[in-house]
């Protein structure tokens, strides 16, 4: 008897909508970057759920996390140097004070 | 075998339960350190679903460096920034709708369409997770994989030169 599929799709649900709600509602931009690494963590533990109990198992399924995994640490790398230069200008990190575009 | 169920309630409980706080508290740091256990017990889901090589990046990557690297980007801007309690109670309101409908949907899709059989899936065969990797990686997926690494090195450099203070000109 082992746990089945559903069980992990149905936790990965659940933080994906949580990180989504943060990414939406939340005021601080570190907070917004954070939430976004959630929902990407919610699709890994997906594509790694399928690469053991999907239609063809295969190894497929943990290679493609990695990789997403690799592009987030790029995504953070860079979303934090885009906050602090944007901090030493603007001396804010909330997103709604961000505004510059819309003014 | 219960006890994979036991381990399973665990972890998840403890996944979601980070989550659900890093919403619910209001000090910015206490939010990144709830995340941080958020991270860590996904890796031990990912050990349940025999993917140890992914679950040990998955410490050292989102429990190491992304937690440390968010404290260092609060520590480096407003350190002890609040999130205001009341504040934009309609755009929450709709926010909230919009996920629980989101919420809603993909529940009712994954509870309708049929899932293989988990008795059926294959036994985890001799060869251990991090060789299989590694022969997937450097054969079948080598141009990704270089991809992958420029991609990296490219992101260092930009940060460097975004993050680095314009004195020099």
């Amino acid at each position: 008897m082992t746990v089945p599929v559903t069980s992990y799709l149905l936790v990965a649900l659940i933080l994906f909508c949580v990180g989504l709600y943060g990414a939406l509602t939340k005021r601080n931009a570190v907070i917004v970057l954070l939430s976004i690494e959630l929902m990407l963590n919610a699709v890994n533990l997906n594509l790694i759920a399928f690469a053991k109990f999907g239609l063809h198992p295969a190894i497929t399924g943990q290679i493609f996390s990695l990789f997403t995994m690799t592009v987030a640490a790029a995504e953070v790398a860079v979303g934090i140097a885009v906050l602090i230069a944007l901090y030493r200008n603007r001396e804010t990190v909330n997103v709604d004070e961000m505004d510059t575009m819309k003014r | 075998m219960s006890g994979q169920f036991v381990a399973f309630f665990i972890l998840s409980l403890l996944t979601i339960g980070g989550a659900v706080f890093m919403i619910s508290f209001t000090r910015v740091v206490h939010m990144v350190v709830s995340l941080g256990i958020t991270f860590l017990c996904i890796a031990g889901l990912f050990v349940m679903l025999d993917a140890e090589f992914v679950a040990v990046s998955q410490v050292l990557v989102y429990s190491g460096a992304i937690s440390i690297l968010m404290l260092f980007g609060i520590m480096l801007t407003k350190k002890d920034d609040v999130e205001p309690k009341a504040h934009r109670n309609k755009r929450k309101l709709i926010s909230f709708l919009l996920v629980a409908a989101l919420f809603v949907f993909v529940f009712l899709g994954i509870q309708a369409s049929p899932w293989p059989n988990p008795e059926a899936a294959p036994q985890p065969v001799e060869q251990s997770n991090p060789k299989q990797i590694g022969l997937a990686v450097f054969t079948r997926y080598v141009i990704p994989f270089e991809l992958v690494s420029l991609l990296l090195l490219v992101a260092l450099v930009g940060a460097i030169l975004m993050a680095k203070k314009e004195d020099g000109k």
